[in-house]
């Protein structure tokens, strides 16, 4: 895909034979006026196609939820209102264990509705592919134990319109209990069952070899992908194409110069000795790229050294001309007093030439723009950082979080694995998390199993004594 | 001259009788020694085994009494005036050395080149 738009790009700007048009590759970028990268196409393709589809899936897992919600919490009151409302003149009248009973109900029923609300109504941290499998299992378990108390309900105390209005307080009483299990059965299964690590994962970016290691619990393929997505926004530095395209121009060298002959005739049964015999001449020629690579990273990191001691020097210097104005000053204001974002755009220019030179140089350019760079001075300016910790988000590649949110394409990743996404994470399952230009290489290993052993050291044995080594003369 | 602990210790030696020398109120000998069972046998630079706690003629000042009698660095002394120096410690080694009442010291010495030598002598 992305030859394919090289070779628009290149038909407008200069003819050039055909030979050398690896050598004359350009990069590809985001901000070129004329052309839509490659991302943008996917990004707009994408985002029409997905919102229908999660939406959907999303508003009726919620719709279940919320019916099954209200089912659990009005049942209880059902089962003591109903006997009231049906039988009254039969209903014994309720004694003082009875209304106790009433008591631990309501404070059960706010527990549990505390807890559901801790637990399950929070906003949502993504949308997997596949369903859910514990939650799934614990709503149809709820469900269930619903239903055959409702069962028994209908069944004997309905049809036969029992008297006993205490057993069906403490009937109702034994179902809230039940919940609040269910409940408890519910934490252990989605949050503690997987915050014993027992895997160490293995996340490789594989266009530029970013490795990470986490170590996770025991999850399903698909939470495991989740938890590897929140760190790798934090973690890894972002992705930058631009930092890619020395290598693919080296490879591109590499065989370029290289023609296949077929002396023997026009039978081409050896098309695969062909490219055998490529590939070993063209590992034989004595080519001097290596050379090449070594001297232009040596200059390259001194150039990026230059422009650096450049803009050190700059920012230095533009962070001495403002200063905050001290408390006795607030009467007389010794001249043009100014917020924050006036004053950053006051020293901006000053220091702005620099930075747009150091930012091309080590090919960051289109990660920042002037609009983002005057509000990170404006930010620094107003909590009293030196001019150093300004300059450390431009100095190194920081995680994919800091930068705007277009180069976050958090709706854009897929999840690509040989077993189903949501059996759970074994020792050497390998998966892949495709994003638009890169994916994240994924292999798991198990966490050797430890055996400690104790040796026991008395104080008292701590002794020592000198190395002598003396000499006399006699 | 390898050492197998509860066997006797053979080795080639040699005698020198050192006669010492009044400097002032002391008698000297010319040389120092190092080494003993109290000190820590893998700092002798001259001995073959770095177990061995013998004594060794770590210096000798030149002109003086033990060059004359021909005793060299890194010798090991066996015995002196029929004592052993084999299993002593450093500070009895030098009280042995120099006693007051001694105007000659007969040493035992042994050296690396001494059994080749005399093995060469025989042959």
């Amino acid at each position: 895909m992305a030859a394919r738009i090289d070779f628009a790009t290149q038909c407008t700007a200069q003819p050039t034979s055909d030979d050398n048009w690896g050598e004359t590759t350009t990069a590809v970028t985001g901000t070129s006026e004329h052309s839509l990268s490659q991302e943008d196409i996917v990004r707009i393709t994408k985002d029409l196609e997905e919102s229908v589809g999660l939406g959907c899936r999303r508003y009726l897992s919620l719709t279940l939820g919320l019916l099954l919600g209200l089912l659990v919490f009005l049942t209880p009151l059902a089962f003591l209102v109903l006997p009231q409302v049906l039988w009254p003149e039969r209903v014994q009248p309720c004694g003082t264990a009875c209304e106790g009973l009433f008591i631990s109900v309501a404070f059960k029923l706010l527990i549990l509705l505390l807890a559901v609300w801790a637990l399950f109504l929070r906003p949502p941290r993504a949308a997997l592919p596949r369903i859910f499998v514990f939650r799934a299992l614990l709503a149809l378990l709820v469900l269930l134990l619903v239903l055959s108390y409702w069962l028994f309900y209908g069944v004997r105390i309905l049809d036969s319109q029992d008297e006993n209005y205490q057993g069906i307080v403490q009937y109702a009483v034994s179902l809230v209990d039940a919940l609040l299990f269910v409940h408890y059965l519910a934490i252990v299964l989605l949050e503690l069952r997987q915050l014993q690590p027992c895997f160490c994962v293995c996340v490789t970016r594989n266009t530029d070899g970013e490795t990470r290691h986490y170590n996770l619990g025991q999850l399903s393929i698909q939470r495991a992908a989740m938890v590897i997505l929140e760190n790798y926004y934090k973690d890894f530095p972002v992705h930058n194409p631009a930092l890619l395209t020395a290598s693919k121009s080296r490879a591109a060298k590499h065989l370029a110069g290289l023609k296949v002959y077929n002396v023997d005739g026009p039978g081409n049964n050896a098309t695969a000795g062909q490219s055998r015999a490529m590939i070993a001449a063209a590992a034989r020629r004595r080519d001097t790229s290596h050379n090449e690579l070594y001297y232009e990273e040596a200059d390259h990191e001194r150039r990026v050294r230059k422009r650096k001691a450049r803009l050190v020097v700059a920012v230095e210097e533009a962070f001495t001309h403002v200063r905050r104005m001290q408390e006795e000053e607030l009467k007389k204001p010794p001249g043009e007093v100014m917020d924050p974002r006036e004053a950053a755009q006051a020293i901006f220019p000053s220091m702005a030439r620099a930075l747009q030179k150091y930012l091309r140089t080590t090919r960051q350019q289109h990660c920042h723009s002037m609009e983002s760079i005057q509000k990170h001075l404006a930010f620094c300016i107003t909590h009293n950082m030196t001019p150093k910790a300004f300059l450390e988000s431009y100095l190194t590649p920081g995680p994919t979080l800091q930068y705007g949110r277009e180069r976050w394409m958090a709706s854009q990743w897929t999840l690509v694995s040989e077993a189903s996404v949501t059996s759970s994470l074994r020792d050497g399952t390998a998966f892949l998390l495709k994003c638009i230009d890169f994916s994240l290489v994924v292999t798991t290993k198990g966490i050797p199993y430890i055996k400690l052993s104790e040796e026991f050291i008395d104080p008292k044995s701590h002794k020592f004594v000198l190395r002598l080594q003396s000499e006399t003369s006699v | 001259m390898s050492f197998v602990p509860g066997e006797p210790v053979t080795a080639v030696v040699q005698r020198i009788e050192i006669h010492k020398l009044r400097q002032g109120e002391n008698l000297i000998l010319g040389f120092s020694i190092g080494g003993g069972i109290d000190q820590d046998p893998g700092q002798n630079p001259f001995s073959e085994d770095k177990t061995d706690k013998g004594i060794y003629v770590t210096r000798v000042t030149p002109g003086g009494p033990a060059e004359v009698a021909d005793l060299r660095m890194g010798d090991k002394i066996m015995q002196v005036n029929g004592w052993d120096m084999t299993m002593v410690t450093h500070d009895q080694a030098r009280k042995r050395l120099t006693k007051k009442n001694e105007d000659v010291v007969r040493l035992l010495v042994t050296r690396k080149g001494l059994e080749n030598a005399v093995r060469n002598a025989m042959m």
